[in-house]
């Protein structure tokens, strides 16, 4: 029998400029000791599935219809404190951000005890024995000693953890994971599938999750779901759905998935997703806006060349020197950056990635060591003027697209502003028609340069962050996790733009990445960080098909196995 | 360390009133005094000192509750203080209490029934009492319930009981009941402004994922909403309400005034009026002094709720 069985579901938001349908007529089931996965990209709604099961709807959405059977017992129209009782006893939920799931104020004891008194009344005895046993089943060493912790004293997937054992705590016959793993790095990631996946057999619990992340899909699911703008499009094993699948959609959803056994030229784009405007014609360099000026001082040998750097945070101020405490973010690092290359840098949080960036974008200084641009050493160019000859040649773009643009500029003018700051162009008209060119170039249209940034989406945003590095014709781009915040689909846009703009440009190019499939599809070396220090640096091919250094070994085990995703209609590149 | 920065200054802005506001010697001695005894009288008080032996003399002086003799009734400063003093901290404590016992339970009844009836006249009450100023309302509450109805008096204290050197109204019927409209009129916005407050940081609590998390673990609403949300809540409120209480004492002058209460403020007011400097000096440093010490306070109350600031200094 099913353990959990939604039927014709629907759900909506009603607003003042009439009703969205935000889940319409989609039917589910889930199986004791299974794992099915709902995927789907975001406004799929996926998660609204999940609070719906729960009772937990946000207003004003609504379920307004089908039904939802809990063992055969029908829940969605009990009361609300009925619902209550069965949420946490009977339904556990997992959320995605386990920074902010916990109450700050009180001791991971307290949380657990309070709700496993609330659904077993086992005492406060026996229940803060069972609060430690549930820690240790969940892996958190010394339980005895950690439980009298509050949350900001563990990391966050140390904090994931407790998230669970407290969804775990009355041993609910249903689980309901949002998006468990997706604020978590991959080898955090490893660990917390795996002990989902353990819990769920030895518990014969079922369990929905849902993902946009086709490698966690492929990790731990035995069904996937496939959603598509409130529809499921389709539904099957996971093999099936990785593998062959038959929707269009899901074809082009797969399609997108960066994957990290081959390269390939060019994602496809298939038309079932937004509409790219596709951009046949190389541009002519040699006429174009973007190839005049380009006469840079010749350089030999290495475009960007970094020599020992170190970058220290102070962690604890004090008033006296040697009472401070600080911690290397980026330690003696050094490397080469051939001109023309994609130099891709890779590793987990904290790892120094983004600190490397900045360094050499100059937001940062270093506490010692040098960045040479050509023969020029960066660290030691004196005033902002002569430092701004090197800025226009260098560019970034950052991982927020929602952050990174002004919001109350129009994007006229954020494109138009570093044309203007480096008098890049004689007359206001003219810096006009190099905007909306640029727009136009990076697939927005010119009718974008009139609006402002909150008017478009991320993916967008991300095409205007990129519009305004090229509006300096810069020769090198630092790309700090350029679409990390992006669903698949628009992943896959950008980083065909970014192929193409290197290309026809032949940009130099810095790419930090935390996933290793996007560097293996971007990237002709790279270089693996692990705590500040670089460990390996290869050939992309080389390091992914025999990594030498033990923690690329690792990183790369550690990866989501996407080996039986579907190929078709790939463009694979010939090494 | 910030703190002694702070009382450091303000005593050096309370002290060159000194020097800069009037000649106190025009204001201590009659019309037909000679200009001889003008100058002895300088001379005598020190006035014609350089200025850094002076601000010496006086702060070294303040640090030990001399602030000197009141220019016009000849009796140390300190005395004149102390005997206001009870006064006024009466009134701002009650006034406190009611803002916050009054105001805490308003907000978080507000943001849990955003949509009702209640919460919306609520609202729309507390806008009128943000707005209206302290003497309009204190006016109109001893036109209503003094001239009236006459319940309840409309200056002075009413009777009060000495302890030692304290005098309370907590203990007399009239003291009492003479506390009463002044301290509405004190709390008034007080409290309209700690209601929002509460209101506006429980609305963005309840949004957060913890609290969404404690509902979906089955947790009921008056748990979630208690423990969990209003503790959080006020994590901030703690803030803004110290900085509130330092202005409750500061400036119940206003009310001071209209009621006639006999406190610091008063006292303030008309050592204004007669160009009493060691009295205004005095005040200033003794608000400032007020000022630090709720703040210390508030820090380590802070210190008390948070966890998370604790173990920053373990």
């Amino acid at each position: 029998m099913e353990l959990l069985d939604i039927k014709n579901l629907q759900i909506e938001f009603p607003s003042r400029r009439g009703t969205v349908v935000a889940v319409k007529g989609v039917n589910l089931t889930v199986r004791p000791g299974e794992v099915l996965g709902v995927v789907g990209e975001s406004g799929a709604g996926k998660s609204t599935i999940g609070n719906a099961v729960i009772g937990l709807l946000d207003p004003p959405g609504e379920m307004s219809g089908g039904e939802v059977f809990l063992k055969g017992e029908k829940i969605n129209d009990l009361s609300s404190e009925e619902k209550r009782k069965i949420r946490g006893r009977r339904i556990g939920m997992i959320f995605q951000d386990p920074l902010t799931s916990l109450d700050p104020l009180q001791t991971i004891e307290q949380q657990l005890v309070e709700t496993i008194e609330l659904h077993l009344r086992l005492g406060k005895k026996k229940s803060q024995e069972r609060a430690v046993d549930l820690l240790r089943q969940v892996g958190i060493d010394d339980p005895e000693i950690r439980i009298k912790n509050y949350p900001h004293q563990f990391s966050g997937g140390m904090r994931q953890r407790v998230v669970i054992a407290l969804a775990l705590c009355a041993e609910p016959e249903v689980i309901i994971a949002d998006e468990p793993t997706t604020a978590l790095d991959v080898s955090i990631q490893a660990q917390i599938l795996e002990l989902m996946r353990k819990l769920c057999r030895e518990k014969q619990v079922g369990m929905l999750i849902i993902t946009h992340d086709m490698g966690v899909i492929a990790d731990i699911t035995d069904r996937v779901a496939v959603m598509y703008q409130g529809n499921l499009v389709e539904e099957g094993t996971t093999q099936k759905i990785l593998g062959d699948p038959d929707h269009p959609y899901t074809k082009s959803l797969i399609s997108a998935v960066p994957r990290a056994d081959v390269r390939l030229r060019r994602f496809p784009m298939v038309d079932y997703i937004e509409k790219e405007e596709d951009r046949k014609v190389l541009l002519d360099i040699s006429t174009h806006w973007l190839g005049q000026g380009r006469d840079f001082g010749k350089i030999e040998g290495p475009l960007i060349s970094v020599k020992d750097l170190v970058m220290t945070f102070v962690t604890k101020q004090a008033f006296l020197k040697k009472n401070r405490q600080s911690f290397n973010a980026v330690d003696s690092v050094s490397f080469d950056i051939k001109q023309g290359e994609v130099f891709g840098i890779v590793g987990e949080s904290g790892s120094g990635k983004s600190t490397i960036a900045r360094l050499i974008a100059g937001l940062y200084k270093p506490a010692s060591g040098s960045v040479f641009f050509g023969e020029t050493d960066l660290t030691k160019v004196g005033s902002e003027r002569e430092m701004d000859v090197f800025r226009k040649q260098m560019q970034m773009i950052f991982q927020d697209p929602f952050s990174s643009l002004n919001g109350r500029m129009r994007v006229m003018d954020i494109v138009a502003e570093p044309i203007r700051f480096h008098k890049l162009a004689s007359s206001n008209r003219e810096v006009e028609t190099i905007v909306t060119d640029l727009l136009e170039h990076v697939g927005l249209g010119r009718q974008a340069a009139v609006r402002f940034p909150h008017e478009f989406s991320g993916g967008q945003r991300q095409r205007i962050s990129i519009a305004r590095a090229l509006a300096t014709r810069p020769r090198f781009l630092i790309c700090d996790e350029p679409t990390s915040a992006l669903d698949v689909s628009i992943q896959a846009q950008i980083l065909n733009l970014l192929k193409d703009l290197q290309e026809e440009l032949g940009l130099t190019m810095l790419f930090i990445s935390h996933d290793l499939p996007v560097i293996r599809q971007m990237c002709d070396r790279v270089g693996v960080m692990k705590k500040g220090k670089l460990v390996e640096v290869a050939e992309t091919e080389a390091l992914f098909t025999d990594p030498q250094a033990s923690y690329t070994q690792e990183l790369l085990s550690l990866m989501p196995k996407l080996d039986f995703l579907s190929h078709e209609g790939l463009d694979v590149e010939a090494s | 360390m910030q703190s002694v920065i702070v009382m450091f200054t303000v005593g050096l802005i309370a002290f060159s009133m000194f020097r800069f506001v009037g000649d106190p010697i025009n204001n201590m001695v009659g019309q037909d005094t000679s200009e001889q005894e003008r100058i002895e009288l300088r001379e005598r008080l020190g006035l014609n000192d350089p200025f850094l032996v002076q601000f010496g003399r006086f702060s070294l002086n303040a640090v030990q509750g001399d602030f000197g003799l009141s220019y016009k009734y000849r009796v140390p400063v300190s005395e004149m203080i102390a005997e206001r003093m009870p006064a006024t901290l009466e009134l701002a404590f009650v006034a406190a209490i009611l803002s916050l016992a009054i105001g805490i339970p308003l907000g978080v009844y507000t943001a849990l029934k955003r949509h009702s009836f209640l919460s919306k006249l609520i609202m729309t009450t507390s806008l009128i009492g943000v707005s209206l100023p302290t003497f309009l309302t204190g006016i109109m509450l001893i036109l209503f319930f003094g001239v009236v109805l006459r319940w309840l008096p409309t200056f002075g204290r009413g009777d009060v009981i000495e302890l030692g050197s304290w005098s309370t109204g907590f203990l007399t019927a009239s003291g009492l009941k003479s506390l009463i409209l002044p301290s509405i009129t004190l709390a008034l916005f007080q409290l309209t402004l700690i209601m929002r407050l509460v209101r506006a940081e429980m609305l963005e609590v309840l949004r957060t994922d913890f609290v969404k998390f404690a509902k979906a673990r089955g947790l009921p609403n008056r748990l979630v909403n208690f423990k969990h949300a209003l503790k959080n809540t006020l994590v901030p409120v703690i803030t803004i309400t110290g900085l509130q209480l330092g202005s409750l004492i500061a400036f119940a002058i206003i009310t001071e005034s209209v009621f006639q209460w006999p406190g610091m403020g008063l006292l303030f007011i008309q050592a204004i009026a007669d160009v009493d400097i060691p009295i205004m000096a005095a005040y200033l440093v003794l608000i400032a002094f007020f000022f630090v010490m709720i703040n210390m306070i508030v820090d380590i109350l802070y210190y008390a709720v948070d966890p998370r600031l604790r173990a920053d200094n373990e």
